[in-house]
């Protein structure tokens, strides 16, 4: 489903991401972990395209397409989402009509019928039960005065309805006390299908003890310098991530 | 992809010219000119006098050049002070309207015929300097409101006319409301008599079409005792490589526990990107709560002119009145805005409500120029006052000038003042769910401008979203 190839990315002149390999295939849940300021956040931000960073080298394949070469609404139209570390506010706008009107933006790109309000209030219905969030922020403007843990389910939820192929989850975990974290874990895990695929991007191991990954990455100074299984995640929350660092300068 | 742009295109939907036959006056003002429209309209002898009366006070006037906008010179000379289209006597119904001033109207989303009307809304149609036909009369005329041009009230009602006028905007108020005074040529009237609930929404829809003409149309609406009405107000110009005047003087007057609400929508021709072109509107518009307990509601969305100036106001003399001002002002491409309302606080408990939104883009200029009065006998007076600024793009400016001035201790005021860019984060966490750009611009300005768009009637709201997004299409890269 996605391939990324000695990726390079930069903002603002510094190059970040030194050339990341990463393989994701349909129905995978993969986790990168790694360092503060290991490049985690932007390889998260350079896929979703993001404009304040600049690709610098390397290819990104999503589903056979270029994915580098598309605008981020054209990403997301076909099916990369990307839970935000910090979900933006929209004043005014209630989150029902901004949801519907993404949902609809993506039905049109797909040759589908756009639905009205009563209908998508059917689809946000079922998906909020689905997922057991509730849909009671819905008739709030988006973010606006939302608590942390609020946003994130926001985030969730959006996901949900929005049924993406390829689920980014920056940070999803961090600010969340461990009721919510095992809410939005729940979610995410009633999520996954066989057709889809989830990359979480996360700090600490948490997260992981709820939404079990096929495979654990560890991003260090912009390359990923371990891969392993799901056993990987607990061995850094034992041993920290320095044991790395003389791996990653060795490359 | 790079950051947001202020490059503004401007598509203006409603630039087109029609062709019709225009009986006009030369270009010039001088008394001849003013006995002339006087005497096409055949006015009564007062009218007369008024309009010479503030002719002469005019001449003596300066024009005002402490709004924060810049323009050439403008030659009142050059200006045609008269354009009719050409008719065949007085027409009896709109069957007999010129078919090309029909269509003209039906392309602008007004239709006049008979089975095309808006349901629920009645309008007067100004084209040029005159009315064509006012929709509805019949039905209102039932409930005893009187709703017409300006000048088939100063022929029918001239005793009302005769009351009113003047008595809210003086003909010596200012520059352009004296100019007015003087060559006004035509607007709409309407009467509530006491205790009428307007069955139906009244409209007046202004079209400029003649070039080098300007547009001096007056607008009094009376609300007698315990009387409502809502009042709507659109316009358009085409597109014209030169900039005309749009000068227009709007009065209200409610009286004991009567209640106006007038909303415009204004989308006269911007001007191009690079500033040529555009209508100057220069207008004044004032309100008199005169009675107890009476309530002026002013609503705006200003989305066209070359240049706006305009501080819609209300008079609150009465003890208890209300007085509210909602504006969104957009400014993109060139267009400059100083607008904003004065409150004057006279009676007992009076109230007053200020929410102002100003949306900048492209090279936009846009001012918000309040002012708060509370006289010495006003005790127990409130204000609460806001004021939004959003800027897109680096290239545009906002600004805000609050005046305040308060004579009565009891007096409570609040003012609140934001500024906010559309930022990058926002316009991309739209795009990352799918919206393109403009949709995205689009939704965040209507989110910004919400409070002010729900004081809109229905048909209007929409109409001002849609405009709202026309307006700012391009603005973002």
């Amino acid at each position: 489903m996605l391939e990324i190839r000695g990726l390079r990315a930069s903002v603002e002149g510094t190059e970040i991401l030194h050339g990341v390999d990463l393989t994701i295939r349909a129905g995978e849940v993969h986790a990168i972990m790694g360092p503060n300021g290991s490049g985690k956040s932007t390889l998260a931000q350079v896929l979703a395209g993001h404009p304040a960073y600049t690709v610098t080298g390397g290819t990104v394949s999503y589903e056979g397409k270029d994915l580098l070469g598309l605008a981020p609404e054209e990403r997301a139209r076909e099916g990369v989402f990307l839970a935000f570390q910090y979900p933006v506010e929209i004043k005014g706008i209630t989150n029902a009509y901004f949801l519907r009107s993404a949902l609809n933006a993506i039905r049109k790109h797909r040759g589908l019928e756009e639905l009205d309000p009563i209908d998508f209030l059917g689809v946000l219905e079922e998906k909020a039960k689905a997922v057991e969030l509730g849909d009671e922020m819905m008739n709030r403007p988006v973010n606006d005065g939302f608590s942390g843990g609020e946003k994130k389910r926001n985030e969730i939820l959006q996901m949900a309805v929005l049924e993406p192929r390829l689920a980014i989850l920056d940070e999803t975990d961090s600010g969340l006390d461990i009721d919510a974290l095992k809410t939005v874990a729940n979610a995410v895990n009633r999520l996954r299908r066989p057709d889809n695929a989830t990359l979480i991007v996360t700090h600490y191991q948490r997260l992981l003890n709820y939404i079990t990954p096929d495979f654990v990455h560890v991003l260090a100074d912009g390359r990923i310098v371990k891969s392993g299984g799901k056993e990987l995640a607990h061995e850094l929350e034992a041993r920290g991530y320095d044991w790395l660092r003389p791996e990653a300068a060795a490359v | 992809m790079t950051s947001i742009e202020s490059q503004v295109l401007q598509p203006y939907k409603y630039g087109f010219v029609t062709d019709i036959d225009a009986d006009t006056v030369p270009p010039g003002l001088n008394e001849d000119v003013i006995r002339l429209i006087s005497a096409k309209k055949g006015e009564p002898a007062f009218l007369l006098e008024w309009r010479l009366k503030a002719y002469r006070h005019w001449l003596t006037m300066r024009e005002p050049r402490w709004a924060n906008v810049t323009y050439a010179d403008i030659d009142y000379q050059a200006i045609r002070y008269y354009s009719s289209p050409r008719q065949q006597k007085k027409w009896d119904s709109l069957e007999q309207v010129d078919p090309k001033l029909l269509e003209t109207f039906e392309k602008l989303g007004i239709p006049l015929n008979e089975q095309k009307r808006l349901t629920g809304v009645a309008v007067d149609a100004v084209f040029d300097s005159v009315s064509v036909g006012t929709t509805f009369k019949e039905t209102l005329a039932k409930e005893g409101v009187i709703f017409c041009s300006f000048s088939d009230a100063v022929r029918e009602h001239p005793d009302l006319i005769e009351r009113y006028l003047g008595t809210v905007v003086p003909s010596s108020d200012n520059f352009f409301a004296a100019l007015n005074a003087a060559v006004f040529s035509d607007g709409s009237f309407a009467y509530i008599p006491k205790g009428v609930r307007c069955p139906m929404e009244l409209s007046t829809y202004f079209r400029i079409n003649a070039s080098s003409t300007g547009q001096f149309e007056r607008t009094l609406i009376v609300a007698d005792e315990g009387s409502y009405v809502s009042y709507l107000e659109g316009c358009s110009a085409p597109m014209r490589d030169e900039n005309q005047l749009h000068a227009a003087v709007v009065e209200l007057v409610a009286l004991d526990h009567a209640e106006i609400k007038y909303s415009t929508v204004q989308n006269w021709y911007p001007g191009d990107a690079e500033g040529k072109g555009g209508i100057y509107n220069f207008v004044t518009k004032r309100g008199a709560c005169a009675g107890r307990a009476s309530k002026i509601s002013w609503t705006q969305v200003e989305t066209g002119s070359a240049i706006t100036w305009k501080y819609p106001g209300c008079i609150l003399q009465g003890d208890d009145s209300i007085g509210e001002f909602y504006s969104v002002a957009v400014t993109a491409g060139r267009q400059q805005a100083d607008t904003g309302t004065k409150m004057i606080h006279i009676g007992r408990n009076t109230r007053s409500t200020i929410v102002s939104k100003g949306i900048s883009a492209g090279r936009g200029q846009n001012t918000y120029r309040g002012q708060v009065k509370i006289l010495k006998g006003a005790t127990g007076a409130r204000n609460y006052s806001q004021c939004d600024s959003m800027l897109i793009g680096d290239q545009c400016g906002a600004h805000t000038f609050p005046y305040i001035d308060v004579r009565n201790s009891t007096a409570t005021m609040e003012h609140e003042a934001s500024t906010s860019k559309i930022g990058e984060d926002q316009i991309f966490y739209c795009k990352q769910r799918g919206l393109s750009a403009e949709d995205a611009v689009s939704m965040i300005v209507n989110g910004f401008c919400k409070e002010v768009f729900r004081e809109l009637p229905m048909e209007f709201a929409v109409e001002a979203q849609n405009l709202l997004g026309i307006s700012l299409e391009g603005s973002v890269g």
